[in-house]
């Protein structure tokens, strides 16, 4: 059997340039600036003249090979048979002629692509697996992702926004889909239900005991077979003992719950990065469309929209207008669960007059 | 062929202006019973709002991870994706394809495993979801002939993400996909065979734009940036102010500025205190045409980024604050460096801890030493605030700093 096994050529990652629209090679490092001529469309001009023109379509990330393939005769019959992927999952079609633009869009269109993603706009939301892939899902990923987008629709082919708006979510508290201005969260809110049965044979007990952030699981012996148990008082149901010890069950249908965190920010521009902060919790984790979800978001981004100032993105408007004001102007509650106790929380705590009245 | 199970609940995600995923199952399943079952156990999990895959170890010949096994915990009722796992396999830096490529990806797939490929996952990979087994080594060979390989999972090194750059980019400040590739083909041992305390993940953006999120996300950070003045075309500054008019100018350019270096003179042509530019990319973003970065242009490298667990997230912390990424030998030394740090983290982490999280535990200067490099002033935000520290090697440490002054000056 082993004696018929091909060896892998460890290649790693693959060389782009041959993959990469004959312009852009060409003029790899020498573009010199560009333009938005409409939602969903760059143009760019490199240092010798050359000029190339990008058209955004959003996908589903999850692609069956026909959509793919689908994509493939799109850019074949409209654009020049190359195609980009965003990190938000948007498909980008290159075109060495202005012209070729329209068609290209009226295709993608008709195709039930969406044009659009760029500048102040809000793009494709960052997920994860959930309950299609995950072994530790609290919710489902694409089917939040696919809800969410059928709401913002309109805000991601305008560019409306004050400044672009990113969105992601996470299945789990590990939080795999990353900060983002507005990230939708499952946040556990009991302490996992052991199988004391199953935990001898399943877990590698101190490497659980390890996991834990707070130092709440400790051994035990129950009904006479060694297993873990948990202190109560102690725990942040945070989940991180799931995945290596899947006896000690976290998702709950009925109290895993929805958080969103607004002002995440990896980009250096004007202000330094910032980590999001807690706005809303205890949303129920309702599919097939978690109404109550996409209600909660775009009440933030319609205050957001309303009355940030040009280039303000989410988190900086928040910075400049309070905290206070914040939670006035979108009618959310504000609790003891939004002031950190986290280490280095002292920092997060208002030592100063700067009040807003 | 099998028939399809009802699936009210993600029927209802088929309407609605997005492009749905639902409906891509459903094309799959009309040829694939996999995806027939897929999608009942999908909506199975819809109903009771509960996840049922459950890991395993499968892989392909030599390697150790890469492959994420799912095994379905309700199997008896949906038998054909009872092994429903994912191949992650690393896209070439920029995620530039042909249409031939991708064709010939489908056509591999369709054969082997489900038809479901999504472009892309969270740290990067093409995620080609649904494979048995027995198909995972047969799919593997193939896509490998096709000249791509496998992406990290599990301890190990992951599979990178740079932005589009300097293909299509006019704010790049380096080479991000030749970066990307030397660096992570420096350490397809640590991709392949995971063997160190947990995820290492580098990212490369081509400016402090960060479209990779590399800050955030990136154990280690490769970020565009430039030491002399950022280039202004006077003549576009005036037609952006006469376009724009002045008031604009002064309120979403000038006072948006950071540390206040941007002037609006009496002839609207802008004026920039490059000495105290912190390269922020604000004003480059919203006059493209008029301001671009400078021409001495490089990378600064940031450590320790990472996501929620264990101790919270963390941002990556400058480690290099500029270094030049042009000839061999500049990339030589980038790759020695994540060298160094990767080895000082598997000596020293404890397992299933991040770097950053390491460095969070011994502290920032004892992991500078463990690595041998100097500290920087750029590396901190501020200075330590707090008394309870004990001092007695100051001399050494200060002439330490003098001594590399003049070296500094003679490079300069």
């Amino acid at each position: 059997m082993a004696t018929n096994m091909r060896e892998a050529i460890e290649s790693g990652v693959p060389d782009p340039f041959p993959y990469m629209h004959p312009l852009m090679r060409k003029n790899y490092g020498q573009w010199k600036w560009h333009e938005r001529p409409r939602p969903g469309v760059l143009h760019h001009v490199s240092a010798g003249g050359d000029e190339i023109w990008t058209v955004r379509a959003g996908t589903q990330r999850q692609m069956d090979t026909g959509t793919i393939r689908e994509l493939c005769r799109i850019a074949d019959t409209f654009a020049e048979g190359h195609v980009r992927f965003t990190v938000r999952s948007n498909i980008e079609f290159m075109v060495s002629e202005e012209a070729k633009v329209g068609p290209l869009i009226e295709a993608l269109s008709t195709g039930g692509f969406p044009i659009g993603g760029t500048g102040n706009s809000v793009s494709m939301i960052a997920h994860t697996q959930g309950f299609l892939h995950c072994d530790i899902p609290g919710t489902d990923a694409s089917g939040v992702a696919k809800s969410l987008m059928d709401e913002l629709y309109d805000e991601f082919v305008n560019e409306r926004m004050p400044n672009r708006v990113r969105l992601s979510t996470s299945c789990c508290q590990i939080n795999c889909g990353g900060q983002a201005d507005i990230s939708i969260n499952i946040q556990h809110t009991k302490p996992p239900k052991i199988n004391h049965d199953l935990v001898a044979n399943i877990c590698e007990r101190p490497s659980v005991v390890a996991r834990c952030p707070v130092a709440a699981i400790r051994p035990a012996v129950v009904n006479g077979k060694p297993s873990l148990e948990v202190d109560e008082r102690k725990c942040v149901c945070c989940g991180a003992c799931y995945p290596p010890c899947p006896p000690m069950q976290i998702n709950d249908p009925e109290h895993s719950k929805l958080a969103i965190w607004v002002g995440g920010k990896n980009s250096n521009a004007r202000t330094k990065p910032s980590f999001q902060k807690l706005v809303a919790s205890g949303l129920p984790n309702n599919p097939p469309r978690w109404p109550e979800v996409a209600k909660t978001v775009k009440k933030i981004l319609r205050c957001y929209q309303q009355d940030a100032r040009d280039w303000e993105r989410l988190g900086e408007w928040v910075e400049r207008i309070g905290w206070q004001r914040f939670f006035e102007l979108t009618e959310l509650p504000f609790t003891r669960y939004h002031i950190d106790n986290w280490r280095g929380s002292s920092n997060t705590l208002n030592h100063s007059m700067h009040i807003r009245f | 062929m099998t028939k399809m199970h009802p699936t009210p609940m993600l029927d209802q995600l088929e309407g609605g202006p997005w492009p749905s995923f639902v409906t891509g199952f459903k094309r799959l399943a009309e040829k694939n019973p996999m995806m027939v079952d897929l999608l009942g156990q999908l909506e199975h999990s819809y109903e009771n709002r509960k996840g049922y895959w459950k890991g395993g170890t499968v892989s392909v010949y030599g390697y150790g991870g890469g492959v994420i096994p799912r095994f379905s915990e309700v199997a008896e009722k949906f038998p054909a994706s009872a092994e429903f796992h994912t191949l992650r396999i690393m896209p070439p830096p920029g995620m530039h394809y042909d249409t031939n490529i991708l064709r010939a990806l489908c056509d591999i797939w369709d054969r082997h495993g489900s038809g479901l490929l999504a472009l892309h996952g969270q740290s990067g990979d093409m995620m080609f979801q649904g494979c048995t087994s027995e198909n995972v080594q047969k799919a593997f060979d193939e896509i490998n002939e096709l000249g791509f390989d496998m992406g990290g999972a599990g301890p190990s090194v992951r599979t990178s993400m740079s932005c589009v750059g300097a293909a299509r980019c006019e704010h790049s400040c380096f080479s991000e996909a030749i970066a990307h590739r030397k660096v992570m083909n420096s350490f397809v041992d640590d991709l392949h065979r995971p063997a160190l305390p947990y995820k290492f993940k580098f990212k490369f953006s081509g400016c402090p734009n960060d479209c990779v999120n590399s800050i955030q996300r990136a154990d280690m950070a490769v970020i565009g940036t430039w030491r002399d003045d950022i280039q202004v075309d006077q003549d576009e500054v005036r037609e952006f102010v006469r376009s724009k008019g002045r008031q604009y100018v002064m309120d979403n350019v000038v006072t948006r500025c950071p540390t206040n270096c941007i002037s609006l003179r009496e002839d609207d042509s802008l004026e920039i205190d490059n000495r105290n530019c912190v390269h922020c990319m604000h004003c480059i973003n919203v006059m493209t045409k008029a301001l671009s970065p400078g021409q001495d242009r490089g990378v600064s490298v940031l450590v320790g980024g990472k996501r929620t667990l264990k101790i919270g997230d963390l941002f990556g912390t400058v480690i290099v604050p500029f270094m030049k990424l042009e000839k061999e030998e500049d990339y030589d030394e980038l790759i020695e460096l994540a060298e160094t740090i990767i080895d000082f983290w598997a000596e020293n982490g404890l397992e299933h801890e991040r770097c950053g999280e390491m460095i969070e535990r011994i502290g920032f200067a004892n992991f500078l030493e463990g690595i041998e490099r100097d500290v920087d002033p750029a590396m901190i935000a501020q200075p330590r605030s707090n008394s309870y520290i004990r001092m007695d090697g100051w001399d050494d440490e200060a002439d330490k700093w003098f001594q590399r002054q003049p070296d500094k000056a003679a490079t300069a």
